[in-house]
């Protein structure tokens, strides 16, 4: 599947930025490599955080791997269903398996971030 | 598998008590406070010969390196010598209390006096703490270390350690233990700290840097000495990992090389036991100026007669009861005596060729992360074999029980996909590495025939594959008994 309207990251992270509110998750290829995800931190709601700063960390039976945060902002909202069912991320990583929302404070930041073609080019050269 | 509670048979005993054991016993006060149990406690009513046959059982189905060949990646599992054991069975050893008064217990405080002198003279620090009981107490000590240093120097702002991506997981958490942050330095395409990237990760902020060298890769960090500058010069302090100890030994002096406080794995460079085959050791080193941090006490010499001193005010205070774990210092001492400065190299030396030997052979038939020699371990990644056959590292590492070896350490360093870490240590035979070279390429053209094998592999171990995801989702940790009749 190709996702339409994200940016990425190089450290796997995609976002989707709707006004000033930032969907935030990890890639497929992300998901999959780290294989079925057993936990998932989220930071508390209201936090700020900066950008490409660690927000939390998924671990899966093999690893646990740190979150970085695509854009700046104010952590608006984190996914609860996660919480009981943190294998959302490996089955739909694009839309249920989304981790937080954030309120960015500069979308300029949006501009930094790969598209998605640039991210498969990316991976291609790992 | 059974456990011993479903040997039990109610009634069934090992033992015969008196009639009444204890006649004159009460206790008012337990029985008033109600603390007292009120029903016998639920343990297993077995015969004796039930037990033994039972335990028995259960340690011939451990491996360990008495059983097998362990190559496991940067875990240095290499053969306890017995002689250390006898030695350290000694009752002069084991039947020492550590309250006894010093001017008795002058054998013991002596080895503890010289295994430090020894560890100083082979790896150029200026004295060591025995103290630390393993690897990561060990990085903990020394970041404790180095908080106090910086503490004392009145740089209250530095809270940064920085640590490469390729670096054992304990380094990050050690940091997070002393309440310092973690920046990753990335690593450049031969696998070593890219220096771009360290010198954009440099500010006042930055306390030091943790780096293994060899580093998890079995690569030597050839930027050593202008990565201790560049710390230096921001007046942060080199931490050396020592968990790769035993492709240097003898050869490298970490202190020579920039480095200010180090831990080593007695249980892997000096041949201690690991696990469960007895605690570890992780003696931590520093330069001159940082002595006065080290844990108190210290064993000291003084006009013929060794002592404990205290007299420490700076220290960052005690690791470990009484003096660490003593039996595994008298073991590492005796491997120190044994091998002798010759023979310590000579382990080093043997321990880098198996690995480059190893390495080269199995290059005809894997991809290996980096090129060129290796010290003395080196990683595979199975990213193609994955992406063509559908093989992942646990696969192959499910696979190679089946062939009666212990996996490689896999999927770590993290910079590598699916990586399987190979590290021999020198006691191996060569027939023994044949052996093992010989089961990794059949497990390959089993890869590439016959996929679903590896799949569903072990295939010839009392329990199949594991579902790991279950375990850690819903890990059943106690065992439920059944109602007693």
């Amino acid at each position: 599947m190709v996702p339409s309207g994200l940016k990425f990251t190089e450290e796997h992270e995609w976002v989707r930025l709707e006004g000033d509110i930032a969907t935030v998750g990890i890639s497929e290829h992300a998901a999959e490599e780290l294989g079925e995800i057993v936990y998932v931190d989220l930071p508390e709601q209201g936090r700020p955080i900066g950008q490409m700063e660690e927000f939390g960390t998924v671990e899966s039976v093999k690893t646990l791997s740190s979150l970085y945060l695509p854009m700046g902002g104010e952590v608006l909202e984190v996914n609860k269903s996660l919480s009981g069912n943190p294998g959302l991320i490996n089955e739909s990583p694009y839309e249920e398996g989304w981790l937080i929302k954030i309120k960015v404070s500069d979308e300029k930041e949006y501009d930094d971030l790969l598209a998605y073609s640039e991210y498969q080019q990316y991976l291609e050269g790992l | 598998m059974e456990v011993i509670f479903d040997y039990s048979v109610s009634g069934k005993s090992g033992y015969r008590l008196p009639q009444d054991p204890f006649p004159n016993m009460s206790f008012p006060e337990l029985e008033a406070a109600g603390i007292l149990r009120k029903e016998l406690p639920r343990l297993p009513e077995v015969s004796e010969m039930d037990v033994v046959r039972h335990y028995t059982h259960l340690s011939t189905l451990n491996y360990g390196v008495d059983t097998g060949y362990y190559p496991l990646g940067s875990c240095t599992m290499k053969y306890n010598p017995k002689i250390n054991e006898d030695v350290a069975a000694m009752p002069g050893f084991s039947g020492i209390h550590p309250l006894h008064v010093q001017e008795d217990s002058q054998g013991i405080l002596s080895v503890l006096y010289e295994l430090e002198k020894r560890l100083c003279q082979i790896f150029g620090f200026a004295a060591f703490t025995l103290q630390p009981a393993a690897g990561a107490q060990g990085e903990y000590t020394g970041l404790l270390i180095m908080k106090a240093y910086h503490r004392d120097q009145g740089n209250l702002h530095k809270d940064i350690i920085l640590v490469p991506d390729s670096s054992h997981g304990t380094n990050p958490a050690s940091v997070t233990c002393v309440g310092w942050q973690t920046v990753t330095v990335k690593s450049n395409a031969q696998g070593t700290v890219d220096l771009e990237d360290l010198r954009s990760k440099l500010s006042d902020r930055v306390a030091g840097i943790m780096l293994t060298n060899p580093n998890t890769l079995g690569v030597f960090e050839t930027d050593i000495l202008e990565i201790a500058r560049l710390v230096h010069e921001i007046d942060g302090l080199v931490y050396w990992d020592g968990a790769n100890g035993n492709a240097v030994m003898g050869y490298m002096k970490p202190a020579e090389y920039g480095f200010d406080i180090c831990h080593l794995n007695l249980h892997k460079t000096f041949s201690t036991p690991h696990g469960g085959g007895g605690p570890g050791a992780g003696p931590v080193g520093v330069i001159e100026k940082l002595i006065p941090y080290l844990p108190a006490p210290r064993v000291v010499f003084n006009e013929g007669v060794f002592s404990l001193d205290q007299a420490y005010p700076l220290s960052v205070g005690r690791l470990h009861s009484f003096f660490g774990n003593v039996g595994i210092l008298v073991r590492a001492y005796v491997y120190i005596c044994t091998l002798g400065a010759e023979g310590l190299k000579e382990a080093s030396e043997n321990a880098v060729l198996l690995a480059n030997y190893m390495k080269l052979r199995l290059s005809e038939h894997f991809d290996i992360a980096t090129q060129g020699l290796c010290k003395h371990e080196f990683v595979i990644s199975l990213k193609r074999e994955k992406k063509e056959h559908g093989i992942k590292a646990i696969d192959v590492a499910k696979r190679l029980m089946d062939f009666g070896f212990h996996p490689p350490t896999i999927y770590f360093p993290l910079n590598i996909p699916e990586a399987l870490m190979i590290e021999t240590p020198e006691t191996e035979t060569l027939e023994t590495i044949e052996s093992f070279i010989e089961a990794l390429i059949a497990i390959k053209t089993e890869c590439i025939e016959h996929p679903e094998i590896l799949h569903e592999a072990p295939h010839h171990k009392i329990i199949g594959r594991l579902d790991e995801v279950k375990a850690a989702k819903e890990p059943c940790l106690r065992y439920v008994l059944t109602p007693f009749l």
